[in-house]
């Protein structure tokens, strides 16, 4: 019976393969060596059943001798490079399939120490208190006095916007600081560098000509909603960012919704468009003053909170837009601040800086 | 109110301000601003040290008009005021005698940026320390690892940037673990300021509820910060982060960073989980455990180490694994011990870095031994600091490193458990290996045999000069005089509960 | 056993959602999927804060009138957590996207087993 042709391609053998770790290449490569054996030993059959031969007839005549000592030297040669081989082979071993081994040792070790996260803290859960039940441990006193008096103290309707910016704002402000060192981060790995003159460099160049190769320049459809859609969404983001501390919103989604304005600006009608309002310089101001005026607010808050002097900042009346003391300029700060971030984040992976 | 009391919260402040006020600014007037701030930092944080330990009690400072537990807190003692004094010295010096390979190693446009990195990170530094509010304590922990995955990147090569996704990655899942162990508690207690979660967590254990998840926080919030820090199985990124980094970098990186996380550790046992509940908790033979293997380990692959500044990265790990240990004895005279290791640790480890830099300089900026040889006589104030650092770390007396180990094994005694006999045996083994490389380190830089590098008229700079010969004036007095540290470190721990 | 695990169907979700996040950034060789990873553990865990603030039949903190009702008020602090947790995700995401985008312009793939292999062989 003839085996199969396609049995290397079967199912069966695919598992096989899979459990063994190995690719169709390496049976291929496995089934090339074993021909070569074969031949090989077919070659060494032949000259043993010689060399019997040779002892039968001592009289054999030197011309076939030569060729057999030189049928011997290819076979020695032939042996060398196969020890050469397996020795390479033993040498390479570890790095193979001991990486290989180590890697899925280290698989099966991630996968039984997340399993066992994943348990723990599901049985964590099932011992926590119930969910949604009003006299839970975190509806204690500190919420109380949020909701109750969070109107009269702070001056904004939203007990959130009142709790980060006012009760809890050095939280915020390490967090304001947290979007400002990932900013300096991105800018260490992907800024291109402008010569002293302020020119781009060659390479800016190259990548400057490359920004639109893949975009289409100038579309109309795009050119054309953009238009009717960036005024709105910037004052949709004015307006959240304006409402902050009355509805939901605030500095950090208002700042998110301006950036995307900008981002889909710069998209439709190109650098060579918006670089005269954003470039670098203004950028730096922009991002810098915003970020200073709030530490050096927020320092003047808790030091004279902590002194026990009055601040003097108005609360004004609870509702109105210029109410709720210093947290409409907070969240403005904010928004700036974070609309600069995420266009400059934009053109930083784009294509290395403004 | 005492003026002095706003001391903490100016340092803070101001150290943001000036990090993004840096942001503008050119090289060399970021830089002036970094030092100036720094050494601010420094009369500001002995002040408080002063004024703590004068009034014999800790204080709280509000931030802004609300009384805790509604607002934010911080919070300071003689502890404190050690740490952070501690930190802005150590940080000061590593910049000064790092200065000059800042222009070798990173662009020259780019170099305010690693100040604003610099500024960011003391400030985040100076929160962890002084913060009374877990949920502060995370916002800081993040500029803290983004800040330090900064100083590793900005040197921009191949391997500079691999070690900072390797470490950027581990300290990722160390964050998202202490996020949800903090959420947790947060559930439990409906605090996040640290007394009002002490209260809490103590009633809690005294009617023996909420047992399960009360472990389980602990283990959360105590694994991320050990992941974060480098203890034993989880210090794959740190060999390769502080080897390839800028010589500042991999000083700022071993002796601060990593020290914080393991400071914000202690301050986590005392005044948030409290002493008993968390020494009557199994977590702490996870320490001892992960602590001994880590020293063994460490010591080990640091003998294998061809490459130097390698070498160092690993017996950090060793090191922190003594941290470690101390703090699993679960007893005062174990933290004790272990407090007294960071400073000594931090002192010599950021030496030895530097020193490493200035050695590597005068052998075409190989870090190899074979290429070190005879780098001593090349770089003499290096090869002295160097060979200070050696003995310290293999704990030779009159230097930092022996009082630790004395202490660590006063600990050890202490216990009277099998935890002793364990403690006494590693010690005594990880001493043998850790004299078994350093000598061999200080024997290749002075074995004068090299001639490829030959030259005479190798100045090493002032700025490198002032910090190597602070740095070991800090290493002898913590030999000589380590009294009065230890009785501030006693103090401080009384003060935290 | 099992006590409030049903009851408790948000948090058993998203601590789910945490394990496989920390799962796939802890197995995963790619890089992107790794900071998908991280983006999914983040995403739990501002699930199970959302979960933790809610009180059954309560309404968002925002005063309606002028007269407050903290009894129909829920939890804001949980809000507020995730508001700062979203930001410092956002963060962290920017800058290990940036350095996926260093190491591939250098060594055009994202497996990051052949990035360190790649880096040896530099050596």
């Amino acid at each position: 019976m003839k085996p199969r042709s396609d049995y290397e391609h079967s199912l069966w053998r695919r598992l096989v393969r899979f459990v063994d770790g190995e690719t169709l290449e390496d049976v291929e490569k496995r089934a090339e060596e074993l021909q070569e054996k074969s031949a090989k030993s077919q070659v060494e059959a032949d000259i043993r059943s010689e060399q019997i031969l040779e002892e039968e007839e001592d009289e054999e005549d030197k011309d076939n001798r030569e060729e057999k000592e030189n049928r011997k030297r290819e076979l020695e040669k032939a042996h060398e490079k196969e020890a050469a081989a397996m020795l390479e082979k033993y040498k390479n071993w570890p790095k193979e399939h001991g990486v290989k081994i180590f890697g899925r040792l280290y698989a099966v070790m991630a996968v039984v120490l997340c399993l066992i996260i994943i348990v723990t803290l599901l049985v964590t859960v099932s011992y926590l208190p119930e969910f949604g039940q009003p006299d839970n441990p975190n509806n204690n006193e500190v919420v109380r006095r949020y909701n109750a008096d969070g109107l009269e103290e702070t001056g904004a309707t939203n007990a959130v916007a009142g709790m980060i910016l006012d009760y809890r704002a050095f939280d915020t402000l390490g967090e304001s600081h947290v979007l400002f060192v990932a900013a300096c981060c991105v800018m260490i790995l992907l800024r291109l560098e402008l010569t002293k003159d302020g020119k781009p460099t060659d390479k800016k160049r190259a990548s400057e000509e490359n920004d639109r190769l893949y975009e289409p320049k100038n579309d109309k459809i795009l050119q054309g909603s953009a238009k009717i859609l960036v005024p709105v969404i910037i004052l949709f983001g004015i307006y959240v960012i304006l409402n902050g501390h009355l509805s939901p919103g605030g500095g950090f989604s208002g700042g998110a919704i301006i950036g995307a304005g900008l981002i889909l600006y710069l998209n439709a009608f190109g650098f060579e468009k918006t670089t005269r309002i954003m470039n670098r310089k203004n950028y730096a101001v922009i991002s810098v003053v915003p970020l200073l005026f709030y530490a050096m607010a927020k320092g003047y808050s808790f030091f004279t909170g902590a002194n026990h002097l009055e601040s003097g900042i108005p609360k004004g009346t609870p509702g109105a837009i210029l109410s709720a003391g210093l947290i409409l300029p907070l969240n403005i700060c904010v928004g700036i601040v974070v609309a600069c971030t995420m266009y400059n984040f934009y053109t930083l992976f784009r294509k290395g800086g403004m | 109110m005492d003026f002095i009391r706003n001391f903490p919260f100016f340092c803070i402040v101001l150290a943001l301000s000036t990090g993004v006020i840096s942001s503008v600014l050119k090289p060399k007037a970021a830089k002036a601003l970094s030092f100036s701030l720094i050494s601010l930092s420094i009369l500001a944080s002995l002040g408080v040290l002063i004024y703590t330990v004068q009034t014999g009690e800790a204080f709280v400072y509000m931030m802004g008009h609300f009384p805790a537990p509604w607002g934010n807190e911080i919070r300071a003692g003689v502890m404190e005021g050690v740490m952070a004094l501690f930190f802005s010295v150590i940080m000061l010096l590593s910049l000064l005698g790092g200065e000059k390979y800042l222009k070798v190693d990173i662009e020259e446009p780019k170099q305010n940026l690693y100040f604003v990195l610099v500024d960011l990170l003391l400030s985040s530094l100076l929160a962890l320390v002084y913060t009374n509010d877990l949920f502060t304590a995370y916002v800081f922990v993040e500029i803290n690892t983004i800040a330090a995955g900064g100083l590793i990147m900005i040197r921009s090569n191949g391997h500079s940037m691999l070690a900072a996704t390797k470490y950027m990655i581990m300290s990722l899942l160390g964050s998202g673990l202490l996020l949800i162990g903090i959420t947790l508690q947060y559930d439990l207690t409906g605090h996040l300021l640290m007394s009002n979660i002490q209260e809490s967590v103590g009633e809690l254990a005294a009617h023996g509820a909420y047992t399960v998840p009360l472990t389980v926080i602990i283990g959360l919030i105590s694994g991320g910060i050990a992941i974060k820090s480098a203890l034993f199985p989880f210090h794959t990124w740190l060999s390769d982060a502080y080897g390839f980094s800028t010589a500042s970098s991999a000083a700022i990186l071993s002796s601060l960073v990593s020290k914080a996380y393991i400071f914000l550790l202690i301050k986590i046992v005392y005044r948030v989980i409290g002493t008993e509940v968390f020494w009557s908790s199994k977590i702490t033979n996870v320490f001892f455990v992960l602590g001994v293997a880590g020293m063994l380990f460490g010591s080990v692959s640091a003998i294998k180490e061809r490459d130097m500044r390698r070498m160092i990265a690993f017996s950090s790990v060793a090191q922190i694994g003594y941290i470690y240990m101390g703090l699993g004895f679960g007893t005062q005279l174990g933290v004790t011990a272990a407090v007294f290791h960071i400073f000594s640790h931090a002192a010599t480890k950021s030496m030895l870095f530097v020193a490493c830099r200035g050695l590597s300089e005068v052998s075409g900026n190989k870090k190899d031994f074979s290429n070190l040889k005879g780098a001593g006589f090349r770089n003499k104030i290096a090869g002295v600091a160097f060979t200070v650092g050696a003995l310290s770390m293999v704990g030779v007396p009159l230097f930092a490193g022996f009082i630790s180990k004395l202490y660590l094994t006063s600990a050890a005694l202490e216990t009277m458990s099998v935890k002793m006999e364990v403690a006494l045996i590693v010690l005594a083994i990880s001493t043998i290996l850790n004299a078994l490389y350093f000598i061999r380190a200080v024997i290749s830089i002075y074995t004068p045999r090299n001639e490829k590098y030959r030259d005479a008229a190798f100045k090493p700079g002032v700025t490198f000069c002032a910090g190597m010969v602070c740095f070991i004036l800090i290493n002898f007095a913590l030999g000589l005089a380590s009294n009065p540290l230890i009785k501030a470190i006693e103090l401080g721990l009384r003060m935290f509960s | 056993m099992l006590g409030n695990l049903f009851a408790n169907y948000y948090e058993a979700v998203s601590i789910i959602l945490f394990g496989i996040g920390f799962t796939t950034l802890l197995l995963n060789r790619n890089m992107i999927k790794k900071i998908m990873g991280l983006n999914i553990m983040d995403t739990a865990i501002y699930l199970f804060l959302a979960a933790k603030g809610y009180i059954y039949g309560r309404k968002v903190p925002i005063v309606s009138g002028t007269v407050p009702e903290p009894e129909n008020y829920i939890n804001p602090i949980p809000s507020g957590l995730v508001l700062t947790g979203i930001v410092v995700s956002v963060s962290v995401t920017a800058v290990m996207l940036s350095l996926t985008i260093r190491l591939y312009r250098r060594y055009k793939t994202l497996d990051i087993d052949e990035i360190t292999r790649l880096v040896k062989e530099e050596k």
